[in-house]
């Protein structure tokens, strides 16, 4: 494989939230759900988005307008280029026939979409701060919803909400996909009762493909060898939860 | 039949083989220096640290092609405070550590050297080379002769350490400034740096990939330039050379130690093999002396010569 970006045309725009939009465009992919690729705006950057819808060689990546990049991204057009390559990393682990349930905090869910397609019959629970930030509301119908001023669903946090069904029911594999203070404590909630949980990281990313160090989590490259890790690799990984390295190799806190 | 043995004496530093972790790839952290370690590595080398933190250049910033990699990372780090810190107990990786110092002029070699003396570190290598970065190596004239003798002096006088100074292999004359880093103390010369700058232009987008324009070329398309520099070198100098670009297989190694290298640098490989292409070079390395008679590394350096 030649790691360059190959240029593709928007093929459409949907607009999924005030904050959030879906860049759709033609491609041929051989893409995994948890696999991310990157994105190039010639002379302006290059960064990590995960493939949120996958059919037909029409893949679509749903972008939260956050900064520089991603503001760019917003302000495309049908028929503008964009750069792609990849798909990169480790994606997640789907098994035949278990009782699962995805967690999506935030822009999260856009990682857990093609994967809550593919496995089916699912547990949702999707969180944000407040109804408007909600994606995907027609796309799977059945969510629990939860906003943490209560404009919609369940008043609480993902974390709440999850902790709330495992009182009524189990699972035998939960994937999470958020912020970072969520996903560990999705972890720990599910080792204590023993459910298998997958969570996929997010660090800063630059290679891409596993040689330039920068997105090291206590040893392990978010962009090969994750950004999905289950609990077992998790419990290993020191900084889960803690810190991460900053575009300068600085450490900060989560 | 004698025992292989491929452990070798760099400079008094004893390295369980001859693979070592080349500069600027996954030297960004303990965790991973000491994955590479698990990986069957012999010595690994941290990514260059400066004065100061750098975010380096933006994305895109490595790339491949048919013939290799391109690379204009732009010496990011957390500059030499944090990396003090991260490379605290550096003895705890399990395999001696190099440390890549780098400064846009001597004094700053000086600063981040002594700044990380608290550090168990075994060796200091500084890159005279790199040619991507504004204000460093290349781009600051410090691969010329007088600039590598000056250099490398001032950071003589202030660590008893073995010293490595990496060169270019852009320069025609290469064998002047081995010779100067040589004549000014060093222990070693790390040959080579990436060559180039090279370019990639995306001809949809009509623009060059890599957002700093030009980078580095290393992998497969270095190798016959590396081994040659090499070449060169061991008639220049009395110092052992340790031989990077291009290796990722056992015959790659080889074919280095025959050219002169005593040791020999893996980067690009990582990307080719996987991180266990240490492992994989040595286990290849180890067949093909069996198949040939040698035992040792020492009876293969140099052979290539008259
Ligand atoms: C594996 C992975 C998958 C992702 N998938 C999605 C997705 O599907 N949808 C989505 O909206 N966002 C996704 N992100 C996050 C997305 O990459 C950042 O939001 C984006 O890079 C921000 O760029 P910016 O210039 O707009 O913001 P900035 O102001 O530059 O940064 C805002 C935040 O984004 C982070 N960020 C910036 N550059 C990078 C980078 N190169 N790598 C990782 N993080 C970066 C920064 O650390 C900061 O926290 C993903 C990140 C990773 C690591
Ligand atoms: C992504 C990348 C980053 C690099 N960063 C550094 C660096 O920080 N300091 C340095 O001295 N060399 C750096 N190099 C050069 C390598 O250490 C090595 O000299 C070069 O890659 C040739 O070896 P290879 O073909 O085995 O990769 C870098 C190379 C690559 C590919």
């Amino acid at each position: 494989m030649i790691e360059q970006p190959i240029m593709v045309r928007i093929f459409d725009i949907t607009k999924e939230s005030p904050g959030v939009k879906t860049l759709f465009f033609k491609s041929k992919l051989n893409f995994e759900p948890g696999q991310f690729i990157m994105v190039w705006i010639p002379l302006l950057d290059e960064k990590p988005f995960t493939i949120s819808y996958f059919q037909e060689e029409l893949a679509g990546i749903s972008v939260l307008k956050k900064g520089l990049f991603t503001n760019a991204l917003h302000n495309m057009k049908k028929g503008d280029k964009l750069g792609i390559r990849g798909p990169y990393g480790r994606g997640f682990s789907i098994p035949k026939t278990l009782n699962s349930c995805v967690v999506g905090g935030g822009i999260g869910m856009a990682s857990l979409a093609t994967l809550t397609e593919r496995l089916g019959n699912v547990t949702i629970v999707q969180g944000t701060k407040t109804a408007s930030e909600i994606i995907y509301r027609e796309r799977f119908k059945n969510m629990n919803i939860c906003t943490e001023d209560g404009s919609i669903g369940f008043k609480g946090t993902t974390v709440d909400l999850f902790a709330e069904l495992l009182k009524k029911q189990s699972f035998q594999r939960v994937y999470a996909c958020g912020p970072e203070k969520m996903m560990y404590r999705i972890f720990e909630l599910c080792n204590s009762r023993y459910i298998e949980c997958e969570v996929s990281l997010d660090r800063y990313i630059k290679c891409g493909f596993g040689v330039c160090g920068q997105c090291d989590c206590s040893g392990q490259r978010i962009c090969i060898d994750g950004p999905v890790f289950p609990s077992n690799e998790l419990s290993n990984m020191k900084d889960f939860g803690k810190t991460l390295i900053l575009k300068n190799g600085k450490r900060a806190y989560c | 039949m004698p025992k292989i043995d491929l452990s070798i004496n760099l400079c008094n530093i004893k390295l369980a083989n001859p693979t070592i972790l080349a500069s600027g790839i996954l030297g960004t952290t303990k965790a991973l220096l000491k994955r590479v370690v698990e990986n069957g590595v012999g010595a690994v080398t941290i990514k260059s640290v400066s004065t100061e933190p750098r975010e380096g250049h933006k994305n895109p910033t490595v790339i491949t092609f048919e013939g290799g990699m391109l690379n204009a990372v732009g010496y990011s780090n957390p500059g030499v405070d944090a990396a003090a810190i991260e490379f605290a107990s550096i003895e705890d990786v399990g395999a001696p550590v190099i440390a890549s110092v780098i400064g846009t002029q001597k004094e700053d070699f000086v600063q981040v050297i002594n700044r990380l003396s608290k550090s168990k570190f075994s060796a200091i290598e500084i890159p005279l080379s790199c040619p991507h970065t504004p204000g460093f190596g290349m781009l600051a004239e410090q691969g010329t002769p007088q600039a590598t003798f000056d250099i490398t002096s001032a950071v003589r006088k202030v660590t008893k350490l073995p010293l490595f100074v990496k060169i270019s292999p852009n320069i025609p004359e290469i064998c002047t400034v081995a010779k100067a880093a040589e004549d000014a103390g060093a222990d070693a010369i790390t040959a080579v740096n990436s060559m180039g700058p090279g370019m990639v232009i995306n001809i949809e987008a009509q623009k060059p990939v890599l957002s700093f324009k030009v980078g580095g070329v290393t992998g497969d398309a270095l190798r016959p330039i590396a081994i040659r520099c090499v070449y060169d070198i061991y008639k220049a100098v009395k110092i052992p050379i340790i031989g990077v670009g291009g290796i990722s297989t056992g015959r790659h190694a080889i074919e280095m130690i025959m050219a002169g290298a005593s040791a020999i640098g893996i980067g690009t490989g990582i990307y080719y093999r996987g991180i266990d292409v240490f492992k994989k070079v040595c286990e290849e390395m180890t067949q093909w002396m069996q198949e040939n008679g040698f035992y040792s590394i020492n009876s293969i350096v140099g052979i290539a010569h008259d």
